[in-house]
């Protein structure tokens, strides 16, 4: 959709412009950078913050959820790397190369890049983006270009660190790399971070973002990661976009996937006031399967939007996106999904299929499965459900002698278990279950 | 395909010896002025002696349609309207008078040519009657550009009390339903090709079903675009009663020109309590030529209002002409226990362009809808689902399920489907799926194994995908929908 000709700008836009023309000078990278930036931030200016009438952001009108901007955050001080320190707890027991970004900012002395797998490198981003690092010459914004999005312009912009990992070809890295990224600043701030991972031919690679940020401060978190897969590689990817955090949290995923390459996705999200968690993926070679899955459990006046649009320019890739939303209180849920099958991309399969849970009667869910499709000799389908526990299954339960808040609590564990179950790190798979378990006990009192 | 064979003499071009309904009638016309202004709108307001209250009408309409933008969200294509390139009336001359006797020769040869009978004693083509069965009767309101120029069994309907009248006679003849229904379903300023028709419609029919009956027969409107450079504008308006019930059809088809003409239409359908009502649609205007040339730009609104308690609205349609379709019949679930009904199947060949489909919106309680929407994609065309499903806070126990297939002939077109579906209340339930395939070798094989041409193969295969839909139509339609399958197939195999 053609953005509309807007003359007049919000607080949160005039705030953001201020806040670019302050921190550029400050911003790490060098003239090529610096264009980069410059004419990102352009085409954000041109549009402005997404709003209802941009069908992408239909449900997730941003310049009302966003009245204003808060300021960019600060380099982090030993208070704030000390508050760090419990962040990805969820995780804890997970054998993990953990790298800490606190408020937007690596800091090695809370990260574990000692002994490095053969063939795997790691650099926090303000460093490859100062000293000129040829992998992001060649990736940086160009994975699946998403110029269109605002959310990616805005990123593009005012990324200050990241992660910049790169998986030789043919390495594989046995432990999990854990990116923890934790907002600790007791004012709101704004953090704007960007990583690209590049997981080379035949290389096998899990990664884990987490998201966190003090409860109770409105923090509004930026985030994006671009991933690239190399024919043959195997790579994980689970994002987890938790606690008890009042944070805007706009994410987003751009995923360029080879040939006969095996892809899991898996996002969590039980944290955030307003989300936005957005995949943007592409198939480039034949014989790809994926698994893209998703739950996210929201209570209170909770809002949070899962957009992902699966891109098929090459034939014969097998996917299959499960999306489970739980919706209590007053929250809300957005799923928009969107299959392309471009033309001669024949033989794919690919099946989407959304469900969401409501719990209470103000909870409100809204889905847009979306196929476009240009391939005849393919099969595509999706589903789409939304509806209460269903009360004959709680009737039978109960009638088995199990309380009416439990079986409520079996019936919904097994409807976000569904997708949870993709998960194949078994430690990663357990601690999200119990996660659930304890959202749902939490729900009780 | 012999029901092609036996049209070649009818048609002007190989290319397109699909459409068979593409000839004109050489007949004189009375036109408006080319071009849109508020003169247009009066005078079409003067041709049909409208009271005051419907010109202003038209010309508020009309004032807004100015400050309004037109849409660009369909996924459709196509060069810049004019709208000023257009004639908003046209009418043959020599209006129809007291008795079909003196509709102009011309007109009734043109509507016999399409198989539809003017004449009370006739009956559908292509229908044949199962032995002792009685005769099934439809009454006609034959709509030629902008004017209707017949309509049939006046009398008999009105012996049960069922009005059945253009609608610019009715404006004149009840003036106050008209008044109290109009533009209640679609406000004039509804959106911008509905906002065009409110200030220029030109005629349409009007059918009122009184408490209580059961309409006699099933009621039918063809509509026809003869003159070149035309738009057609026309605007249907039922209104079924408490515990009435009728089922009406509709039928278009136009010549073959090289230009592109304009159909906007609304259809408003209300239901009061216990009231159903059945619209049944065979879109078959001139899709274009295998080039995309010419063709109708089909911009449609239609919708139902369920305002009574348990009423039902169900639509039907199958759309297989217009170089354009932006059409999505809905249906507003008010009423408590009300039901909603869509079942549609749109075909599209050549570079045709659909974007159709529905919308439900529940806002009483218990209510129902059902949505069953199956898209063939052929040629270069592109073939597009785009529905609306959404159950207010309010609308406790809303019940929905929705099934849109799409199926795939050839590499270069496109299926898609855009579904919304928001609920807002936890006891709505609402179940949709989709798939999008093609048609299976195997089965082709199959048929191919027990002596059955390709082409015949894909017309059985496809008559099966759409059998669910088919079911819908009455019998009348059904037959000839079933032809209209296989001749908007017809050159999709190999």
């Amino acid at each position: 959709m053609k953005a509309e000709l807007r003359t007049v700008k919000t607080a949160a836009e005039l705030s953001l412009a201020e806040s670019y023309a302050a921190a550029k000078p400050k911003l790490p990278g060098d003239g090529k950078v610096v264009a980069l930036r410059e004419a990102a931030f352009k085409r954000f200016d041109a549009q402005g913050l997404p709003h209802r009438r941009v069908e992408a952001w239909k449900y997730t009108d941003l310049r009302a959820m966003m009245r204003e901007a808060k300021p960019l955050a600060g380099l982090p001080d030993a208070a704030a790397k000390a508050r760090a320190k419990t962040a990805g707890s969820l995780l804890a027991d997970m054998d993990a190369r953990r790298l800490m970004f606190v408020d937007g900012v690596f800091v090695p002395e809370l990260s574990d890049l000692a002994k490095l797998e053969t063939g795997l490198e790691i650099r926090p981003l303000a460093q490859s983006l100062a000293s000129g690092d040829p992998l992001l010459a060649t990736h940086l914004g160009r994975v699946v270009p998403s110029d269109g999005d605002p959310a990616v312009t805005l990123n593009t912009a005012l990324m200050s660190d990241g992660a910049v990992i790169r998986v030789a070809a043919g390495a594989t890295v046995e432990r999990p790399i854990h990116l923890v990224f934790v907002a600790t600043a007791e004012k709101p701030v704004s953090i704007f971070t960007r990583s690209l991972a590049v997981v080379e031919k035949g290389a096998r690679v899990m990664l884990v973002e987490s998201h966190e940020g003090a409860a109770g401060v409105e923090h509004q978190i930026n985030t994006a990661l671009e991933l690239v897969i190399g024919e043959g590689a195997h790579a994980d990817h689970v994002k987890i976009i938790g606690g008890d955090s009042s944070m805007v949290h706009v994410s987003t995923l751009m995923a360029a996937i080879g040939a006969r390459a095996r892809y899991n996705d898996f996002s969590y999200t039980t944290g955030g006031s307003v989300v936005r968690n957005q995949l943007f993926l592409r198939f480039d070679g034949e014989g790809t399967l994926a698994n893209i899955r998703g739950a996210t459990l929201l209570k209170g006046s909770q809002h949070a939007d899962v957009t992902m649009v699966a891109d098929h320019a090459a034939g014969g890739c097998q996917c299959r996106e499960v999306f489970k939303t739980v919706l209590d209180d007053k929250s809300r849920g957005v799923f928009q999904g969107k299959i392309i099958v471009r033309q001669g991309s024949q033989k794919t399969d690919a099946k989407m299929m959304t469900n969401s849970l409501l719990l209470s009667d103000e909870a409100e869910a809204n889905q847009k499965p979306e196929l476009e499709i240009f391939a005849d000799d393919v099969q595509c389908g999706h589903g789409a459900t939304s509806g209460a526990l269903d009360e004959n299954l709680k009737f039978y339960l109960m009638a088995r002698g199990i309380p009416e808040k439990e079986a409520e609590t079996l019936l919904v564990q097994a409807f976000v278990g569904d997708a949870i179950e993709g998960v194949e790190h078994a430690g990663l798979r357990d601690a999200l279950m119990d996660d659930v378990v304890a959202w749902l006990k939490a729900r009780g009192t | 395909m012999p029901a092609v064979q036996e049209t070649i003499e009818r048609v002007r071009r190989i290319d397109v010896d699909q459409y068979k309904y593409g000839f004109v009638t050489d007949i004189e016309s009375d036109k408006a002025p080319k071009g849109l202004s508020e003169d247009t709108v009066r005078f079409i307001s003067a041709k049909k002696s409208e009271p005051e209250w419907m010109l202003n009408w038209r010309l508020e309409a009309y004032r807004r349609w100015l400050t309004m933008r037109e849409p660009t969200w369909a996924r459709v294509n196509y060069p810049k309207i004019d709208y000023q390139d257009y004639y908003y009336y046209s009418a043959p001359k020599k209006k129809a008078l007291a008795s079909l006797d003196e509709v102009d020769p011309e007109i009734l040869k043109t509507y016999e040519k399409l198989g539809i009978p003017l004449r009370e004693q006739e009956m559908l083509a292509g229908v044949v009657r199962p032995e002792g069965e009685p005769e099934r009767r439809i009454a006609v309101d034959a709509v030629f550009d902008s004017v209707s120029v017949a309509t049939t069994f006046k009398e008999e309907l009105g012996k049960a009390g069922v009005l059945f009248m253009p609608i610019s006679e009715a404006l004149r003849e009840h003036p106050d339903l008209v008044k109290k229904y109009l533009g209640t379903v679609v406000p004039v300023s509804d959106n911008f090709f509905a906002t065009l028709n409110s200030a220029v419609f030109s005629d349409g029919s009007f059918v009122y079903v009184p408490p209580g009956v059961r309409c006699p027969m099933e009621l039918s409107t063809y509509f026809r675009i003869n003159e070149a450079n035309t738009g057609q504008f026309e605007r249907t308006l039922i209104i079924a009663d408490k515990g009435s019930y009728v089922s009406y059809l509709e039928g278009c088809t136009a010549p073959m020109r090289d230009e592109n003409q304009l159909h906007a239409a609304v259809v408003e359908l209300v239901a009061l309590d216990d009231a159903e009502i059945k619209y049944s649609t065979v879109q078959n205007w001139y899709p274009g030529d295998a080039d995309g040339k010419g063709g109708i730009y089909n911009f449609v609104t239609k919708r139902g209002d369920c305002r009574g308690e348990r009423s039902k609205i169900s639509w039907t349609q199958v759309e297989t002409g217009s170089a354009i379709t932006w059409k999505y019949p809905s249906c507003i679930l008010r009423g408590d226990n009300s039901t909603g009904e869509f079942y549609s199947i749109a075909i599209s060949n050549g570079r045709q362009q659909v974007d159709s489909g529905t919308k439900m919106l529940h806002l009483g309680k218990n209510t129902k809808s059902r949505i069953i929407s199956k898209g063939i994609a052929a040629g270069r065309s592109d073939n597009t689902y785009r529905g609306l499903v959404t159950a207010h806070r309010k609308a406790i126990g809303a019940r929905n399920f929705t099934n849109c297939d799409s199926l795939l002939i050839g590499d270069h077109c496109g299926a898609h489907t855009v579904p919304y579906i928001e609920a807002k209340n936890s006891s709505a339930v609402f179940e949709h799926e989709a798939t999008t395939s093609k048609i299976s070798e195997d089965m082709l094989f199959y048929c191919r194994q027990r002596g059955l041409s390709a082409e015949e193969a894909v017309a059985l295969v496809v008559n099966g995908f759409v059998k669910d839909v088919l079911q819908q139509l009455p019998m009348e339609f059904a037959v000839e929908a079933q032809k209209l399958i296989s001749i908007s197939l017809e050159g999709s195999v190999g």
